[in-house]
């Protein structure tokens, strides 16, 4: 077990930001702490991280602990944290150096690192002329540069464009592909799809449920959905009685809709068939699998972008 | 358009008013600087004028002159073995004054003159002329001469004409006053600005918390600060003193090892006091208020620009020990008197002590995070 987090509750004023949360990570392995703002993933990374001190609970690190062996825990976690703003006038080149002498770390490392997040050609670029993800490739590469056994990344693609964010995610599956353990705090239910193993969904400082993508899906999000705008008056009663429709809801106010069935394919023929006969109109349609989001709603009542 | 102009004026309001160390720093600090210098100074007749009179015949040296005595009919006070005297003048407003007279010879006065002691020193009596001597550049001493010659005219203490002898001679004009004073000024903003100002951005801007998330020591990163500062610091006093060496000719007259270690010790001073400023300060706002709060008041009482012996005598033993006043005194005494490394002893450890204390009340509170 690389990462044990044992009961930690942690409380700031009148906010319980995590209350008796357990997690258990092992080597290798990649996990999204996914949930929306305000859920505690950030509470939970940074006690994990050792910069902050949880209210009660332990959390053990290759079996140590923050109290005993700091030193020795900070050679072996690599991490970006939220909203780090580099020295603005120092160039890429610079702060990697600078960063690498608190690990002891040569110029070779740099360059190597430089190379890993494509930023050679900024290398002599003052870190304030840098894009957002030109910025969070560079809090990245920090986080890497002592090849840390264990990489804890905290948002690490909040507020960036889709392409940078692509971009970010390339570099990380490469990194995954090293073996390194890591954890990540996102939003982002892509990211957490495309970059994890496991996926714990937190909410409220509590962590909702575990598991991979498929499992998390199969345990608690049964069925397709067909999500639908219609004008004028659906026929409910009619179209629950379709074959493999397990729910069915329509707003009459908004005119939007949701079947959830068990296949598709086997609905959606009647379904339009049922459109036909009834005469009403259909401005838009979708058809697909139920996402991590769905199940977050149907958990919290939230949206994971809330 | 105005709805818009009021929205943005009552949302700065809020912002500003939910900070509570802002509000302080903007309201409260003012009104209790005006409080502390206003009860402390505002009474004019409280500024003594301390001027010698210049006696180099061994058997009045420390016996003030009859004709003092006579005319302002004033008893003197016994003052640490010699003798002084209060004399107080005008009543009205604008032409209050109190002026402490003392007998020296006029090596101690040239001292006592360079130390900020006395504004200036008379020579001769009524009968042969009384002669004035001060640097005409400083107006404390300008002020005090003008105040003194007037009440005495009223006493018609004299008829003969009265002279002014300007004093020019390196070491005893207010540049040479000056100067020491700006250099102890540079020390103490390198290292609160400089120290004090950097760490409280690094914190705001989370980078703090990611450099101590590293193996690095934190002891190693405090010390790269004021390593820093205190190599820009002694470049910028080697800048300051070419430029005043050459151009007004002051020279250091003590000993450069007295200078090292009264700059070492005062640098420890302020750099101390500069990590425990720094050590909670989570707003630019409140840092810029907390700074100021410790520089202005000893910009205003340390002796930079004007004497602190113009203050009254009770304030005179608080203002010694400030950093910033032991520092001037140390940096004008090793300029400008040629004092050396056993007279700058004392303040030097002072100094060390402040910077000590500070530096350990700084790492019980400093807040990495």
């Amino acid at each position: 077990m690389v990462i044990e987090v044992h009961n930690v509750c942690k409380s700031f004023k009148d906010v319980n930001a995590v209350r008796n949360v357990n997690l258990r990570v092992e080597s290798g392995e990649a996990v999204a702490l996914l949930g929306p703002n305000g859920a505690g993933k950030t509470t939970l990374v940074e006690m994990i991280e050792g910069v902050q001190l949880p209210d009660s609970g332990t959390i053990q690190i290759f079996e140590k602990t923050w109290a005993k062996d700091e030193h020795l825990l900070r050679q072996e976690i690599g991490l970006a944290l939220q909203e780090t703003r580099f020295q603005e006038r120092l160039t890429v080149e610079e702060t990697l150096d600078l960063f690498a002498s608190f690990y002891h770390l040569g110029k070779k490392r740099t360059n190597e690192v430089l190379d890993i997040i494509q930023l050679e050609s900024k290398r002599s670029t003052w870190v304030v002329q840098l894009s957002g993800g030109q910025r969070q490739r560079l809090a990245l590469g920090i986080a890497i540069l002592p090849s840390p056994r264990i990489l804890i990344l905290d948002e690490p693609t909040t507020g960036l464009d889709p392409n940078a964010r692509r971009d970010l995610w390339e570099i990380l599956e490469d990194f995954k592909a090293t073996g390194t353990t890591m954890i990540l705090t996102t939003h982002y239910m892509e990211e957490a799809e495309f970059l994890c193993d496991r996926i714990v969904m937190m909410d409220q400082g509590k962590i909702l449920a575990e598991g991979s993508l498929n499992q998390l899906l199969d345990k608690f999000g049964e069925g397709d959905l067909i999500e639908y705008v219609i004008e004028g008056s659906f026929p409910t009663q009619e179209a629950k009685a379709l074959s493999g429709v397990l729910t069915c809801r329509w707003n009459e106010d908004t005119g939007y809709g949701r079947l959830i069935v068990n296949s598709i394919s086997e609905t959606l023929p009647d379904f339009l068939d049922l459109i036909k006969i009834t005469a009403v109109s259909l401005t838009s349609l979708e058809c697909r699998r139920r996402t991590l989001d769905d199940l977050f709603l149907a958990m919290s009542g939230r949206h994971l972008d809330e | 358009m105005n709805s818009m102009l009021l929205r943005l004026v009552i949302s700065q309001f809020k912002l500003f008013f939910r900070e509570p160390g802002v509000v302080f720093w903007s309201f409260g600090f003012p009104v209790l600087m005006a409080w502390i210098l206003g009860i402390a100074f505002a009474s004019k007749g409280e500024i003594l004028r301390n001027v010698a009179l210049v006696s180099n015949n061994q058997a009045s040296a420390s016996t003030l002159p009859e004709w003092l005595l006579q005319k302002t009919g004033m008893a003197p006070a016994e003052f640490s073995g010699d003798y002084e005297l209060v004399w107080e003048v005008g009543e009205n407003h604008g032409e209050q004054a109190r002026f402490r007279f003392r007998v020296m010879p006029e090596k101690a006065a040239m001292l006592a003159l360079k130390r900020g002691q006395i504004t200036l020193w008379i020579e001769g009596n009524p009968k042969t002329g009384l002669r004035y001597r001060f640097d005409p550049n400083n107006a404390e001493s300008r002020l005090t001469y003008l105040l003194l010659e007037r009440a005495f005219r009223k006493q018609k203490f004299v008829r003969q004409k009265a002279e002014v002898h300007p004093l020019t001679m390196i070491g005893s004009r207010y540049v040479d006053f000056l100067i020491p004073g700006l250099m102890a000024i540079s020390i103490m903003n390198a290292c609160l600005w400089g120290i004090g100002w950097n760490l409280i951005e690094l914190r705001i801007k989370k980078l703090l918390r990611r450099m101590v998330a590293t193996p690095m020591r934190k002891s190693v990163f405090l010390l790269s600060h004021g390593l820093n500062r205190m190599i820009l610091s002694a470049a910028e006093l080697l800048l300051l003193y070419g430029f005043v060496h050459f151009y007004f000719d002051i020279n250091i007259q003590g000993s450069l090892q007295a200078l090292a270690l009264v700059f070492l010790s005062g640098y420890s001073a302020f750099a101390g006091i500069a990590v425990l400023i720094s050590s909670r300060v989570q707003n630019t706002q409140s840092g810029n208020g907390l700074i100021n709060s410790v520089t202005l008041p000893m910009f205003i009482l340390s002796g930079i620009f004007f004497s602190y012996h113009n203050f009254p005598d009770w304030v005179i033993p608080y203002v010694e020990v400030l950093p910033l006043t032991l520092l001037t005194d140390s940096l004008r005494g090793i300029i400008t008197e040629g004092i050396g490394l056993a007279q700058v002893i004392q303040p030097a450890l002072g100094l060390l002590a402040i910077g000590g204390i500070c530096f350990a009340l700084a790492l019980k509170l400093f807040r990495w995070h």
